[in-house]
């Protein structure tokens, strides 16, 4: 009947009818399997959020379910925000550099030394507060556009050069720290600007902290800077065809320069939030914070090649980690399933940019 | 011969690469309104000629004049500030940024007023309407979404992006680098017409290919390089295919064939 060629003359007309019904559907399932999947793909494709959302959405909901009540209340949702708050701080810088298919691997090092510089600058030497903090911010630039020359003038590739930097920034810091903490009565004292981010405001039993505050105030900009400024465009195309890029007149090596003075900025007002959240200075601190950085990045649907990805995925990426490890915690699971999960996501997330980068 | 407007005019052009010199003298003329297609065998120093006219290269010495000025380009910026635009064999397009992003890349628009000048605004509506109306005059408003990313285009659109870019924005001059070398026929046909659209609406054209149907088809003049020189210019309907060819190859000399041969 209406299937023409392929089951013909021989068989009997019952069987025929039967074959054609059946054999029509399940062809027209395929089609639609078929769209449906190329449908998906070209969501994704143009929505590289969409996918962390929905994971977040999926976790909260699970986790909700396992452990109740407790999971989903404002104060549990506030803690896990400033939980990520350090990494997604971090995490900002890092989107920037992967944007350009770069990595940094020193942005933990880099908070490490700028906090130390904040820390003995207003302790030790007693500048005021104020300058302690904007002299941080600055070795931050510094340390940012050291890693930038290193990548743009003498074409070292981003993996070496943050490598190399790592240790040298962490050496650094044990030097100039002489590895001694500051304790956190002494900054309270001598330096209370440099507790203001672990402060709270209490909102709806929330109590968020300055620093998460700070956190997505900085989301804000740097999306502002991405989307809405010619500097987000060209970070963009450098990261996607740099050759491309240079051609359309886009002076690459000055925004890979001014990108990792960015990031190293970041470090550093990281470095501030990292001295409100634990109250002391410690050249010890947020040793794991490079790689927990780059997982939040990777799994916000950053591409580790480079010109793909959104900066909110990064905070959504954060809240993943932070979500996962916080109800893994409250299930009462050990903590090595915490990070045996958090593997898994990474290892997911990169095959689903895989899938996703081909057209 | 030259009653018409000189555009662009290249003199003795030098460019050498340790021991090996791409460019040895070379000179170019392009008139108002044409379709300058420019052939050469590989390594006739074509690429190191179009660089040098597009702000790509600096060559060693040599002078290029733009409407009888003498000018020098120290990148590409300079030859896109100077109204001179090329679309470059590998397209230069940012294959994840939308199809307007990508017309403006590296010239985008700001909004009026502090949004612009303070928080360095895009003005999107104002490039998206732009990008809409620029690609409608070229007939490229078959794609539907101005705002699809360049990767989700076919081949023959994507040139169709850069061609309309460089149009676009071109005062003088466009080049175009094997514009049809990665296309179908189909899609090749569509950017022929392109070229045509671009030199009817008042510009020169510098057509650099290896596809001798085409070169045939649209020049208005034929420059053929060898070994880092022009060593004739010819017209279609003077020469054939085949004496393009020889001649390019070295295996005919350019005033073997008496008719439409002019020294230049």
């Amino acid at each position: 009947m209406s299937q023409p060629d392929t089951l013909k003359t021989s068989q009997a007309a019952d069987h025929e009818l039967v074959a054609a019904a059946a054999g029509g559907n399940f062809a027209s399932f395929e089609v639609e399997k078929v769209a449906f999947k190329d449908k998906l793909h070209r969501f994704f494709h143009s929505h590289p959020t969409a996918a962390p959302t929905i994971v977040l959405l999926l976790a909260i909901l699970a986790f909700s379910s396992i452990v109740g009540e407790r999971f989903l209340q404002p104060f549990n949702m506030s803690l896990i925000l400033q939980q990520v708050t350090i990494i997604g701080i971090l995490g900002i810088a890092q989107t920037l550099i992967i944007l350009t298919a770069g990595i940094d691997l020193s942005v933990g090092a880099i908070m490490v030394l700028t906090s130390v510089v904040m820390g003995r600058m207003s302790i030790e030497v007693g500048l005021p507060p104020s300058a302690a903090l904007a002299i941080g911010l600055l070795v931050g630039a510094l340390a940012g556009f050291i890693n930038g020359q290193l990548v743009t003038r003498f074409r070292l590739p981003p993996f070496i050069v943050t490598l190399g930097t790592w240790n040298i920034f962490f050496a650094l810091n044990l030097w100039y720290s002489k590895s001694e903490t500051i304790r956190s009565q002494a900054i309270d004292q001598a330096a209370p600007l440099l507790h203001w981010t672990g402060k709270t405001v209490e909102l709806f039993g929330a109590k968020l902290s300055y620093g998460s505050l700070l956190m997505l105030a900085l989301f804000f900009i740097v999306w502002y800077a991405l989307n809405w400024t010619a500097w987000g465009r060209h970070v963009y195309a450098t990261g996607d065809d740099p050759a491309a890029a240079r051609l359309a007149g886009i002076r690459t090596d000055r925004v890979l320069l001014s990108v990792y003075v960015a990031a190293g900025f970041i470090c550093a007002i990281g470095a501030w939030a990292l001295i409100g959240r634990i109250g002391s200075v410690s050249p010890q601190a947020g040793m794991t914070a490079n790689l927990d950085s780059i997982t939040a990045v990777v799994i916000g649907g950053c591409s580790l090649f480079g010109g793909r990805g959104a900066i909110f995925g990064t905070l959504i990426g954060a809240l993943i980690v932070g979500v996962f490890r916080n109800g893994l915690a409250l299930a009462g699971v050990d903590v090595l399933w915490q990070e045996f999960t958090i593997g898994v996501l990474i290892i997911v997330a990169v095959g689903m940019d895989q899938w996703i980068r081909k057209v | 011969m030259n009653n018409q407007k000189m555009v662009l005019e290249a003199r003795k052009l030098v460019k050498r690469y340790g021991h090996v010199t791409a460019l040895d003298g070379a000179d170019l003329e392009l008139h108002q309104g044409e379709i300058l297609a420019v052939i050469g065998d590989n390594g006739a120093g074509k690429s190191s000629l179009i660089k040098a006219l597009s702000g790509a290269l600096v060559p060693d010495s040599g002078e290029i004049l733009l409407d009888g000025v003498p000018i020098s380009f120290r990148s590409p910026m300079d030859a896109r500030n100077a109204g001179i635009e090329t679309v470059y064999q590998n397209l230069a397009v940012s294959p994840s940024l939308n199809i307007a992003d990508n017309l403006y890349l590296g010239r985008e628009k700001r909004r009026p007023g502090i949004l612009g000048s303070v928080f360095r605004m895009l003005d999107r509506k104002a490039m998206h309407d732009e990008a809409k109306q620029k690609l409608g005059e070229l007939g490229l408003l078959t794609i539907q979404n101005i705002n699809q990313a360049v990767e989700t285009l076919s081949g023959g659109q994507r040139q169709g992006v850069a061609v309309a870019r460089s149009a676009a924005f071109a005062r003088h001059v466009v080049i175009m680098d094997e514009p049809t070398a990665a296309l179908g026929v189909k899609e090749s046909r569509r950017v022929l017409n392109l070229i045509r659209d671009v030199r009817d609406k008042g510009l020169s054209v510098i057509l650099i290919s290896h596809n001798m149907p085409h070169v045939f088809e649209v020049a208005d003049r034929i420059h053929i390089h060898r070994l880092g020189q022009r060593i004739a210019v010819i017209k279609p309907d003077t020469h054939t295919m085949s004496e393009a060819v020889a001649i390019m190859t070295g295996a005919m000399a350019p005033d073997e064939h008496q008719a439409g041969a002019f020294a230049a």
